[in-house]
């Protein structure tokens, strides 16, 4: 670990006084006054559609800033960052996990599951073998090996393709992970059976998860559960 | 890593990115094809005449005299006395001269009076010799030698009777002194193919008893009767000289400009024919322009296909900003693309080229007398080339910028 990282290393995502609107036609803005996550837990975020949850999340892995107020990510403040190194922290310390189609799908899943390593300088450092730890992975989200290497990810079925960046969130263990409604694409049973797959190898890898979703059913598991309009006001209005 | 992306990128959408390297290669064929027939052209232009000092003629222009002289363009405005000929030939410099007289026709081709010499003196495409397919050059008054291009549009084989028509576009022919095909000459892809050469004294013989364009009346001289007359030339229309020195050029050169007895004209072959491209040379600068413009065209449409390629990889871009790569990145990408599509148009442009060109070069030789040697790239294709995968590149900026903003204001909502 990082030296910055140990100094509030039981945090692993704060947000203070954060204010951020998008520039556009819309005015949206969204407010967080204080949030946090501590570090290694299973955060389950309540978001209703249009609640500012992508917004949040894009705040949180630093693709866009904050108008006003800080991004704390494992101890480092995003704000204090330049737009490459933000995406470097990103590539380092956060995997990420889309809601569908989370793939490029020409490339081979097992060339999707390095993919981070090519910009994450400290995942690619913690791995021997990437590859071996990228079978590693997709054999524990029961994935098969001819599949992973052979087959292009736009063959994949949904639920497959959903496992492979499971994987690719998850290789070389970075610190946080964020998942943006990775089930509502799939089956009810397909749901349950991913989300405990993704738990155990975030909990095996020590990182933190942070789900956001709509549905509150998949809930139960989780350590925390918060509804994100009471921790941020979003507000929609057409611009005058 | 970029790399691999890019071309799995690539390989995905075969069809269109197909189709658009396709264009860019029968665009860069075309370009390349355009400059290798142009240079082949000026080439096997300035290989028309070669290993003759000068010619000289009636004054006029150098151009002027080039065209009726060699190429048989246009007419002489004079011509040379046989008494200033039989003078220059006698000047100690000269190691060889031929004369050439010109102002008949057969069949619109142009009759040709001059000594058996110039088959042996006219070189064309740096020394090549004039040969014969078939017979000899002459032997008798009336033998006639014609060019390859005179004997197959013609048919004629040896021993046919042909008749000279008198000027060049007349209907009152030199019909009671018939010739006779005597030798076929082998293709050069020079204005000789369409020549029919006869000895300078037929020429003669054929107008002794012409004045002024026309017959004279109740004077008629028969081609038996014309074998026993003098026949010496009262002028010839040119002359071709060799000299005996190259260093002796200039100052024959100068001698027969300056000769006081008549306005004469000696040109060096090898400067008229550069000054006479020059001429040409427009048409060719047109004609490089335009293919230059069809490959903008085909570049401009990869452009376009990126930029319509967009919207549908916005996905692509989200995924790779997820994943930490900066947003050059996704300029990078595009451009990478943009590059080896551009590459790939090339290389592939170059194999059509010379494949094409290895098929059609008997034929382009023969049919228009342009000799496309069969030569590596040289420097300026290879400029060409890269300055196509260069400009494939920077084109494609246009479209990698907007993806680039995309993926700012996107961020990591994926939209569909």
């Amino acid at each position: 670990m990082p030296a910055m990282a140990e100094v509030s290393s039981d945090i692993a995502v704060r947000l203070r006084s954060l204010e951020f609107a998008w520039p556009g036609r819309t005015e949206f803005s969204l407010s967080v006054p204080d949030f946090s996550i501590p570090r290694g837990e299973k955060l389950f975020l309540l978001g209703a559609s249009g609640s500012g949850k992508s917004t949040l999340l894009s705040l949180i892995c630093g693709i866009t800033v904050p108008n006003k107020g800080t991004v704390e990510v494992d101890g480092t403040a995003l704000s204090n960052l330049s737009g490459p190194e933000r995406d470097r922290f990103r590539a380092d310390h956060i995997g990420v996990i889309f809601q569908m189609f989370n793939l490029l799908p020409y490339a081979t899943p097992l060339e999707n599951i390095l993919l981070p390593l090519s910009f994450a300088g400290e995942r690619r450092r913690r791995l021997e073998d990437p590859k071996a730890e990228a079978l590693r992975l997709t054999g524990a989200l029961g994935l098969e090996t001819e599949l992973i290497s052979s087959a292009r990810a736009a063959e994949l079925s949904i639920g497959q393709q959903q496992r492979v960046a499971a994987a690719r969130a998850l290789i070389g263990a970075p610190a946080l992970i964020v998942a943006d409604e990775p089930t509502s694409a799939l089956d009810a049973g397909s749901q349950s059976a991913f989300l405990d797959l993704l738990m155990d190898q975030a909990e095996a890898a020590g990182a933190t998860l942070l789900m956001v979703s709509h549905d509150e059913r998949l809930a139960a598991r989780f350590d925390r559960v918060e509804d994100l309009s009471r921790i941020a006001v979003a507000e929609r209005r057409l611009r005058a | 890593m970029l790399l691999r992306l890019a071309w799995q990128s690539l390989l995905s959408r075969r069809l269109t990115v197909g189709l658009t390297v396709f264009a860019v290669a029968l665009s860069v064929a075309l370009f390349l094809g355009v400059e290798k027939v142009r240079t082949g052209a000026k080439d096997s232009f300035a290989d028309t005449i070669s290993d003759t000092d000068l010619i000289i003629g009636a004054r006029s222009g150098g151009v002027q005299l080039l065209l009726y002289s060699v190429f048989r363009v246009g007419n002489a405005t004079n011509n040379v006395t046989w008494e200033s000929y039989q003078d220059i030939a006698a000047q100690p410099e000269i190691d060889w001269i031929v004369p050439i007289s010109l102002g008949d026709s057969h069949r619109g081709f142009r009759v040709m009076g001059t000594s058996t010499e110039f088959f042996d003196r006219y070189k064309y495409r740096g020394g090549r010799n004039l040969t014969l397919v078939q017979g000899e050059h002459f032997e008798d008054l009336f033998d006639a030698a014609v060019g390859a291009e005179v004997a197959e549009q013609l048919g004629y084989e040896i021993g046919q009777e042909i008749i000279v028509a008198h000027g060049l576009a007349s209907f009152t022919e030199h019909d009671d002194k018939p010739f006779r095909v005597a030798g076929i000459l082998a293709r050069t892809g020079t204005p000789v193919d369409r020549t029919v050469f006869v000895s300078l004294e037929a020429i003669e013989a054929i107008h002794i008893d012409w004045k002024n364009g026309a017959r004279i009346p109740g004077q008629t001289v028969s081609a038996d009767e014309v074998r026993g007359m003098e026949l010496t030339p009262g002028a010839v229309t040119a002359a071709m000289i060799g000299v005996k020195s190259r260093l002796q050029i200039f100052g024959l050169q100068r001698w027969i400009n300056e000769y006081p007895e008549e306005p004469l004209l000696a040109i060096i072959p090898g400067v008229a024919l550069q000054e006479l491209w020059d001429i040409i040379g427009v048409a060719e600068r047109a004609l490089i322009g335009v293919s230059a413009m069809v490959v903008a065209t085909a570049l401009l449409g990869m452009a376009a296909m990126i930029f319509s390629g967009l919207n549908e990889r916005r996905r692509e871009m989200a995924i790779l900003r997820a994943v930490g790569a900066r947003p050059w990145i996704i300029i990078a990408l595009l451009t990478t693309e943009a590059a080896l599509m551009a590459l790939a148009g090339v290389l592939i442009g170059m194999a059509l080229l010379y494949s094409g060109m290895g098929i059609a070069r008997p034929y382009i030789d023969s049919a228009f007398g342009i000799y496309l040697p069969p030569e590596p790239p040289t420097l300026r294709e290879l400029t060409v080339m890269a300055v196509v995968v260069v400009a494939g590149g920077l084109i494609s900026l246009a479209p990698a910028w907007r993806a680039y903003r995309m993926s700012l204001t996107d961020g990591m909502m994926v939209r569909i």
